[in-house]
This record gives C-alpha cells, sequence and structure tokens, in this order.
C-alpha cells in the first residue's frame, strides 16, 4: 500500500527580499496560517510544478509538512517551525510583522 | 595596512559593475536561478533560511577604523543594525535584499573591501593571527606574506574551480592562535640559522571528516613560498575527488594518497613551475611589508594604569583576562569581548562597531582585527589609556571580562539562519553563558573553551573546542552531542566523542555537571579543564554526563 500523504504547503524563499513564503490559492504569502494545505499528492505535486515554474519571483520551492487539524496549518518539524516565525535571537524576520 | 593600488580599485570596480548587471538579468528574468547561484557565490551571496546573506572578507582579520565605521554604515543602511563576526575572519551580513547588495559592495569598494571568493570552490580569504604585529611570541608579521597570498590567488585562473573550497592560514608565532593545523594549508614562520622561512602544513581540516594536517615541509626559503603553494595546489586540482563532494578536499587527498606520495607529487610539480617565480612575487612581497610598518611606539606614563589596576577591582578582573603581551614596552593588546552574556556571539551592533572605531583611532594607532574566536582586537594600545578605554567599552556592553573563559563561546550561526544546519547554535551559547554567569564560577574554572557548530559541517570549529557541542536533528527534534579535549593550538587534537547527545534542555545541565567534576577532579586551581582531561581522559567526564548510566551498571 501506498504510504499515506502527509498534508503539505508549498514553501519558498522570494526572489528580491529572500523572506519565507507560502503558496496560496491566489499566489504567494509570507504568513503561514494563509497557506493553502494539500492533502491530496497528486494536487500538491500539480501546484509544486507550477510554483517552482515562477522563478522570476521565487526561489528553492518545496513541499513542507504540516498539521492542519486545528483548522489553520502549523508546523510539525522545527526547521519550519523556525521558518515560519524567524530567528530566536532577535525579533528579526517575519516577528517583526506578524 | 594594505591599501588599494590603482590596479586593486579598477579591478574591484570591473568585477562589481559585472555583478550588478548579473543581479539585473536574474531580476529582469533573463537569468535562472541556475545560472545566477554560482555568480552571487563568487561574490559571497548566499540565500540563507530567512533571507539572503552577505560574506565580506576581513583579510587576515585586518581592518582599520574607517572600514569598521563602513562596515557599521552598511549594517545600517541596508541590513538590521547589526554584523556577525565569524571565525573565518568574515563579517556576515544576515538580511540584505538582492537589489541592494551591489550597492553594498561598492560601498565596500570604497574602503577597499570586497565580498570575493568569500565562497565557492576556491582559495578563501586568508586568515591568520589575530595578535600579528603585536604579539611578543612572535617571530614575523603574517601579515605580508598572508596579502601576498591573498593577490596571487584571487581571480588565479587555474584555481577558480577547484574540487572543493580551500583555506590557507598563517602564523608568525610559536603559539598557534590561527589554527593553522585545521586548514588545507596552515603556515608557521619559523627561524632557522637566523634566516626566517616557513613551516607548510597540509591536509588539516573540520567538518564531516576533522583532521590534523601534516608537516610536507618544515623549512621552505621566504622566495620558495609562492611556487609551493602554487605546486600543491595545482596537485590538489589535479589529484582531489570530484565523485563525492564530501571526499573533495585536500585532508581526503593526504589521507588517501598519504603524505609521502603527496610530497612527491608536488615536489615534480614544483621543480616544472619554479623558473616561471622570476622574483616579481618578492618585490611586490617588499612593497606590501612597507604598508605593514610598525606603529611609532611612544613612551608614556603607567600611573593611570597602575593606579586602576590597584583600586579598581572590575578594572582589575578585565585586564588579567583581556589583555595579551605584547612586544612593545607599556603597551598592551586588548581583545574586545563580543561574548557578553547571554547575547549572540561573535554579533557588534552598528553603535558598537562605531565605538571600536573611534577607541582604534584614539588609542589604537587605528587598527582592529577579527579573531577567528569571534571577538576584536585592538593591538596596540598603552597601558597609560587602558583605564580611559575600559570605560568607553564598560559604556557600550564592550567590556566583559571573560577572554579564553567558559563564556567565551564559538558559535556559527545554526539553525537560527543558515540553511544547512540541523540544530540551533546561538541559544545554546546564550544559555550557558547565562548559566555560569549566574553560577559566579567562570573566572574560578579558568580557561575553558567551548565550540558549538549546528551542523556537521563544523563551521563552529567543534572539534578543536575543550568541550564541543554538536547540534543534530534526532526526529525532528533539536539534539546536541558532546567532544571532549578537543584543542585549536599548536598541539591541537581532535575532540573525543563523550556519548549519546543531549535535548536542548539537558545540555545546559550536562555542560554544568561536566564542569562541576572538573572541578573536583582538578588537583590545583592552576590545571585547566584540558589538563585535567588529558590527565584522567574520558571517563571521569563521562561519569558526570551520564549519572544514570554508572548507576545501571552498579
Ligand atoms: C552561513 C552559511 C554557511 C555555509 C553555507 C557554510 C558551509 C560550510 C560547509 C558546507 C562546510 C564543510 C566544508 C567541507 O568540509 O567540505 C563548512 C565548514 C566550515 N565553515 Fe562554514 N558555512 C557557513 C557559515 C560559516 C560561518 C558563519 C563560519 C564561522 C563562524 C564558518 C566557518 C567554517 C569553518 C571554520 C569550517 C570548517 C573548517 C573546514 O573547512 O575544514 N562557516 N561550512
Ligand atoms: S556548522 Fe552547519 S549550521 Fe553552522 S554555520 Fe556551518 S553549515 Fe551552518
Amino acid at each position: 500500500m501506498a504510504k499515506a500523504f502527509t498534508p503539505s504547503v508549498i514553501t519558498a524563499n522570494a526572489l528580491l527580499e529572500g523572506d519565507v513564503i507560502y503558496l496560496t490559492a491566489q499566489g504567494w504569502t509570507r504568513d503561514l496560517a494563509q497557506a493553502e494545505v494539500f492533502d491530496d499528492e497528486a494536487i500538491a505535486e500539480d501546484r509544486l510544478i507550477e510554483a517552482s515554474a515562477q522563478t522570476d519571483q521565487v526561489v528553492g520551492v518545496y513541499l513542507a509538512n504540516v498539521d492542519a487539524s486545528s483548522g489553520t496549518p502549523v508546523s510539525t518539524h522545527f526547521r519550519e517551525a523556525f521558518r515560519a516565525k524567524g530567528p530566536s535571537n532577535y525579533i528579526h524576520g517575519k516577528q517583526e510583522t506578524l | 595596512m594594505y591599501s588599494y593600488t590603482e590596479f586593486d580599485d579598477t579591478f574591484i570596480a570591473a568585477r562589481n559593475a559585472q555583478f550588478r548587471a548579473q543581479v539585473e538579468r536574474r531580476v529582469d528574468g533573463s537569468l535562472t536561478e541556475d545560472e545566477f547561484k554560482p555568480l552571487r557565490l563568487m561574490n559571497g551571496l548566499y540565500l540563507q533560511l530567512h533571507a539572503y546573506m552577505l560574506r565580506v572578507a576581513i583579510p587576515y582579520g585586518t581592518l582599520n577604523g574607517g572600514q569598521m565605521r563602513q562596515l557599521a554604515f552598511i549594517a545600517d543602511k541596508w541590513d538590521k543594525g547589526y554584523g556577525h563576526f565569524t571565525t573565518r575572519q568574515n563579517i556576515q551580513y544576515n538580511w540584505p535584499e538582492l537589489r541592494d547588495v551591489p550597492d553594498m559592495l561598492d560601498a565596500l569598494a570604497e574602503v577597499d573591501m570586497h565580498a570575493i571568493q568569500t565562497s565557492g570552490n576556491t582559495i578563501r580569504n586568508v586568515t591568520a593571527d589575530h595578535f600579528a604585529g603585536a604579539a611578543a611570541d612572535e617571530v614575523a608579521d603574517p601579515r605580508p606574506i598572508a596579502e601576498l597570498i591573498r593577490q596571487w590567488s584571487t581571480d588565479h585562473p587555474e584555481f577558480q574551480f577547484l574540487p572543493r573550497k580551500f583555506k590557507v592560514a598563517v602564523s608568525g608565532a610559536a603559539h598557534d592562535r590561527a589554527v593553522i593545523k585545521a586548514h588545507d594549508i596552515g603556515l608557521r614562520i619559523v627561524e632557522r640559522d637566523g634566516v626566517q622561512g616557513f613551516e607548510v602544513i597540509v591536509g588539516g581540516g573540520l567538518g564531516r571528516t576533522p583532521m590534523i594536517g601534516k608537516v610536507l615541509y618544515d623549512f621552505v626559503d621566504a622566495e620558495d613560498l609562492l611556487p609551493t603553494l602554487e605546486a600543491i595546489v595545482s596537485v590538489y586540482n589535479l589529484l582531489g575527488r570530484r565523485d563525492n563532494k564530501y571526499k573533495a578536499r585536500i585532508k581526503i587527498t593526504v589521507h588517501e594518497n598519504g603524505i609521502e606520495d603527496i610530497r612527491a607529487r608536488v615536489d615534480a610539480r614544483y621543480a616544472l613551475i619554479r623558473p616561471q617565480f622570476t622574483g616579481v612575487d618578492q618585490q611586490m612581497l617588499s612593497r606590501i611589508e612597507a604598508d605593514f610598518a610598525k606603529p611609532t611606539f611612544k613612551t608614556q606614563s603607567l600611573a593611570a594604569y597602575e593606579s586602576a589596576y590597584t583600586n579598581d577591582p572590575v578594572f582589575r578582573s578585565w585586564a588579567d583576562t583581556n589583555l595579551a603581551v605584547h612586544r612593545a614596552q607599556g603597551y598592551a593588546i586588548v581583545s574586545i569581548s563580543l561574548k557578553a552574556h547571554g547575547k549572540t556571539p561573535g554579533d557588534a551592533s552598528t553603535e558598537q562597531m562605531r565605538v571600536m572605531a573611534d577607541l582604534a583611532e584614539e588609542f589604537g594607532h587605528n587598527e582592529l582585527r577579527i579573531s577567528h574566536e569571534q571577538n576584536v582586537i585592538l593591538p596596540h594600545v598603552h597601558r597609560g589609556d587602558l583605564p580611559a578605554l575600559h570605560a568607553r567599552l564598560k559604556e557600550f556592553g564592550l567590556a566583559t571580562a571573560n577572554i579564553g573563559l567558559i563564556s567565551d563561546i564559538i558559535a556559527c550561526p545554526g539553525m537560527d539562519y543558515c540553511a544547512l544546519a540541523t540544530a540551533r547554535s546561538i541559544p545554546i551559547a546564550q544559555e550557558i553563558a547565562t548559566r555560569f554567569d549566574e553560577l559566579k564560577l567562570e573566572h574560578d574554572v579558568g580557561p575553558l573553551k567551548i565550540k558549538i557548530s549546528g551542523c556537521i559541517n563544523a563551521c563552529g570549529h567543534h572539534h578543536v573546542g575543550h568541550i564541543g557541542i554538536l547540534g543534530l536533528d534526532r526526529a525532528g527534534v533539536e539534539n546536541y552531542q558532546i567532544t571532549l579535549g578537543g584543542d585549536a593550538t599548536e598541539a591541537a587534537a581532535i575532540g573525543e566523542r563523550a556519548g549519546p547527545g543531549f535535548s536542548a534542555d539537558a545540555i545546559i545541565p550536562a555542560i554544568e555537571r561536566l564542569v562541576l567534576a572538573y572541578l573536583d577532579l582538578r588537583t590545583e586551581q592552576s590545571e585547566t579543564f584540558l589538563q585535567t582531561y588529558r590527565r584522567l581522559g574520558l571517563a571521569p567526564f563521562k561519569a558526570a554526563l551520564y549519572p544514570e548510566a554508572q548507576a545501571d551498571a552498579a
């Protein structure tokens, strides 16, 4: 049996600022809570290909696992949690604006 | 100090213009990321976890007040008001935006600085003893030769696409403050029968497979050094493994082929290329040496120093830990700690950078150094000026008296910034420093080097820490592995793994148990942690780290 697909979001860095961004149905957001969550592997793969083609806007597109059971996506790995928040030593990066 | 010639100016200006055009073409879509990435890396620009990161070379760690002030200006204008000084005598900016980087590079060029070859598979920024030109134990100032190596290696057509990055460090003293045995090539200026030459060490390195370098030649005449280096790098370029990135460093080449075989090949290559070095390099070296003329030292009263030392315990404590012996009468080498308890190791705010620039100009013959231990050095300060200097440092959070002590921790950026990281380094360093400050044990513990890396690449030198900490990802949780007994000096050694790693919550108590065990085990206060470790070996420290395992075995 195929391994169950873990709910995921599509993430990348913005080309100009380098910021961590997430794909939504309309485009890209800086806020993980707004990200579109994919439960279906085939759809996720299609959207990943589309997103990766936007090389004039984004760099390093990939799928990241989330837990969406509460309704809003939450990172399941600490690396993604730091990406979603910013560094621990200063209130810099995303946490400045979120 | 070396200042750019007209040739250097023209070269850097052309290079910056070229990069500006490349950035424009990336932004307008004519270059893909795959095409652009190698170009940006050639100019020190990475894409990290949260943002771009620009790495700027501070050749052999030397800069003047004007340059430091410009680094601060850049951080204010295009970054977030601070800079991170690294173990490779670079400064890293963590938040630049892509479009601004060409302007940042132009601003650097205004003060004779650049970011070329701070990344990529090429000869990187040449590092040197941060006490160069000042240390009492020095045979000769290593910086002129480091500058010559930089000029030879920068844009060297044969060495732009080596199998892997290549790092050279130079020391001019018996005591190794440049970690020369953990570099691809380590050079030490030595004297034989009254003549100065070089001991040449190859194949050291940290990272995935840490190794201590081996002596390739115990004495190379000064005029033969550049052809020798060229021969070594040529041999490596040909022989180095390109099939596997992790085996591509010269340490593996030396390990797999043996030092004898490497020596034979270098000898053969040297014989072939030596005639091409017609002595022009030696003329250049004399010109460079003139740039590094020693400052004219003054004679001045020591009264202010003596009075502060006797009457002010805070000053005395700082003087005892943060000063080193200078070659000139009445002078001291001042280490400014960038390790205030609880702060990020190696970070300086722009205000602090400007203060250090001012102090260098006022009291320090306009010279500053960045140490591989992520501190800032004022190499030449008259002792009579120290009380005034100390007062100013205190005002700006720069007077922490902890050089060489437990809170003077090297920590790489780790997962707070670095895209390669497997765990965070900075918070661990912050917590250890804070904890031992609370315990008020730091000065009693004495010389102890803790070094932390956020992944196996070992940018934080954990292998050569007396206590090394390596952050790992264990099933999606941060985990920290301890190594003991590493040494970065002339007695270089790679630390031994102590046992299973600790969770983020358990690592600080583990370090505390380890250090308290040392306090019990040492024969007297003057026996350092490393000496105790060498005398007793791993066992008693392991028992302190893993008390449950001991109980189970009993
Ligand atoms: C932020 C981006 C960084 C990246 C992508 C990076 C990458 C790497 C990699 C891949 C290695 C292993 C090289 C090998 O063994 O082949 C390495 C080693 C090393 N890096 Fe970094 N590093 C970064 C930052 C730093 C910083 C901030 C420092 C200083 C604090 C540093 C200093 C070193 C040192 C000293 C080594 C080990 C020495 C050796 O090459 O054998 N790096 N780095
Ligand atoms: S050791 Fe790893 S985490 Fe730390 S800076 Fe180097 S590559 Fe990044």
